[in-house]
């Protein structure tokens, strides 16, 4: 509880401190690889001054991975954010409750059976990931909806969307092969034609939510109060909820079921940033999430080299012990209130 | 003004109220009594639009309440629901939200807005506990806080579920002094109350429900006369003189 009173002078610098580091890690990783580049030589390549092997290098494998990383993050993150606020649940995330492995089986048919839409792609992913979350939600609302529920059923329709995934890669075992680790994530073998279209989802998804913020601020004091002061609360659910599954879809159809970014860029957002104002919290977690997906993507590419890991083996390894004790604390707390 | 007219009130497949006539009047304070479960809470839920009214009519500045927009309402009536979430923001951001039914998309606050927060802060009394995180609060500060989300909507017509729960007697006690001095200011405010012998000191009009009607409305001083407090709620009333007006108690009714 002390962590709640942040200082605003600290709050100021937050905000521009994590865009740095976001930049940063993707100067970074378009010079860390396989072969080392130096930063003069990137900035020359990105200016289109450069020439030779380490332009191309740059320009054709590095940049779209780079872009891939920070837009996945920043869109889970965001996801993550507007997911636990809309359903008041911490442990709620667009992996856990059903959006990526919805938007998965999604883009897995697509390209499945039309391998040469890729620009349709991320429009499959968004509607399965509708899809996973209206029929989580559904449920939830069926059973009276405690938090536990709402997770216990995202667990059942991702693992049966799993199965999904799974038998349509049975069928068309090349469905996915333009995608690397599909199944826990990567951005490796990334171009930029199958990021751009998922951008031009993610960039007017993310502004509608950021403009959604004071909205979601009242949301977040319990739907009687936000329904007195005039919001029309389950509908503004269902939208912001539409927006996450854009956000989450979007960031799968290029980067597979990459987890745990939209579960742990929001707590890290609301212990750097409060939780006074929404807007400033969905900033800071899409900064974060950008900056926490490049940086594990460059330990996922280094760790090892010259072997490569997918970043979301480093992700979930970093992330499943976060989730874990996130469990602990929130059991403990309910005793401790209990008592 | 905000009244209901002949109103059935409930849940869907349960009727909780039937028959309600009454109009909250500026410059009144309304409480209302009755034992649990009487529909207290559901008539006050109804008259705001938080529950679609089963039968009857709710009459908005004369006109009926579907005709306007939740935000219109919002403008107009304030609700302070009995149970109050206390999420991790600071005080003051939390009265800021009593702004909402006044901010257009995107909900940018203004200048105005800062400043109705703060006079609400301040007319509530909890001006000192602005910069605070709500979760740190005590109940009664809590409520304080509430309250100023409430007023800085500006509404004219209040309405508030059980004020007073949970609060030390003091808090009590500046709480239903808050909604005369806002009566006083010519704003309508509708209590629900427990605590029978603060209602009949400090209400204009007392409406008492019971088996689903109302069963009176009236003055303190009639109600109190017509011995219906005692028998809806099986307790027995009395007063004495005290300085400045009449001092209620309560007891239990004697055996036989």
């Amino acid at each position: 509880m002390k962590d709640l009173r942040i200082s605003s002078t600290r709050i100021k610098y937050v905000l521009p401190a994590l865009a740095a580091l976001a930049v940063l890690s993707a100067l970074l990783s378009l010079c860390l690889g396989a072969a080392a580049l130096p930063p003069g030589e990137v900035l020359a390549a990105l200016l289109g001054r450069g020439g030779g092997t380490a332009a191309q290098i740059v320009l054709y494998a590095r940049l779209p991975r780079t872009c891939g990383c920070l837009l996945a993050g920043a869109a889970l993150a965001a996801a993550g954010t507007v997911i636990q606020g809309v359903l008041e649940n911490p442990l709620a995330a667009p992996n856990v409750i059903g959006v990526n492995a919805g938007a998965g089986l999604c883009t897995a048919v697509c390209a499945a059976l039309w391998p040469a839409r890729a620009a349709a792609v991320p429009l499959a992913a968004f509607l399965g990931a509708l899809g996973g979350v209206l029929l989580v939600l559904g449920i939830g609302y069926r059973t009276g909806a405690s938090r536990m529920t709402l997770v216990l059923a995202g667990v059942a329709v991702s693992g049966m969307f799993g199965a999904g995934i799974d038998a349509v890669l049975s069928f068309f075992p090349d469905a996915l092969n333009g995608y690397a680790d599909f199944r826990v994530g990567g951005v490796a073998n990334l171009s930029m034609s199958r990021v751009a279209p998922a951008f031009w989802v993610i960039l007017p998804a993310f502004l509608l939510a950021l403009s959604l913020a004071g909205e979601m601020d009242v949301l977040l004091l319990g739907d009687e109060t936000a329904r007195s002061l005039g919001l029309p609360a389950r509908r503004l659910r269902l939208v912001l909820l539409a927006l996450a599954a854009a956000l989450a879809g979007a960031a799968v159809s290029f980067a597979g079921l990459l987890g745990f970014v939209g579960l742990i860029a929001p707590h890290m957002a609301r212990r750097l940033a409060g939780e006074d104002s929404s807007a400033r919290l969905l900033l800071t977690s899409a900064l974060g999430g950008a900056a926490l997906v490049t940086l594990c993507d460059i330990l996922a590419r280094t760790l090892f080299a010259p072997y490569e890991l997918p970043v979301g083996v480093v992700l979930s390894l970093l992330g499943g012990p976060f989730f874990l004790w996130l469990l602990l604390r929130q059991r403990r707390g309910r005793r401790r209130k209990r008592a | 003004m905000l009244e209901v007219r002949r109103l059935a009130a409930g849940y869907p497949g349960r009727r909780v109220l039937e028959d309600v006539t009454l109009a909250l009047r500026p410059g009144r304070v309304l409480v209302l009594l009755g034992p649990n479960g009487c529909g207290k809470s559901t008539l006050l839920r109804t008259m705001p639009g938080l529950l679609s009214p089963l039968g009857g009519e709710v009459l908005l500045d004369g006109r009926p309440l579907g005709d306007y927009s939740p935000r219109q309402i919002a403008r107009k009536t304030a609700y302070l629901p009995q149970s109050r979430t206390a999420p991790s923001i600071t005080a003051r951001r939390m009265v800021l939200h009593g702004r909402f039914p006044h901010l257009s998309y995107p909900r940018r606050c203004r200048r105005e807005d800062y400043e109705a927060a703060d006079r609400a802060l301040e007319l509530a009394g909890a001006l000192d506990l602005a910069d605070r995180p709500l979760p740190e609060l005590s109940g009664g500060q809590r409520q304080k806080v509430y309250l100023a989300m409430a007023l800085a909507q500006e509404a004219e017509t209040l309405l508030m579920d059980e004020p007073t729960a949970y609060l030390d007697i003091r808090c009590q006690l500046e709480t239903l002094a808050l909604a005369r001095r806002l009566a006083a200011e010519g704003r309508a405010a509708a209590l629900v109350l427990h605590d029978l012998c603060l209602a009949l000191a400090m209400a204009d009009d007392i409406a008492v429900l019971g088996g689903g009607r109302l069963l009176a409305l009236d003055g303190p001083e009639e109600i109190y006369r017509s011995k219906i407090l005692e028998r809806v709620m099986g307790v027995r009333l009395g007063r004495f003189a005290g300085p400045g007006g009449w001092r209620y108690f309560c007891e239990l009714p004697e055996e036989g």
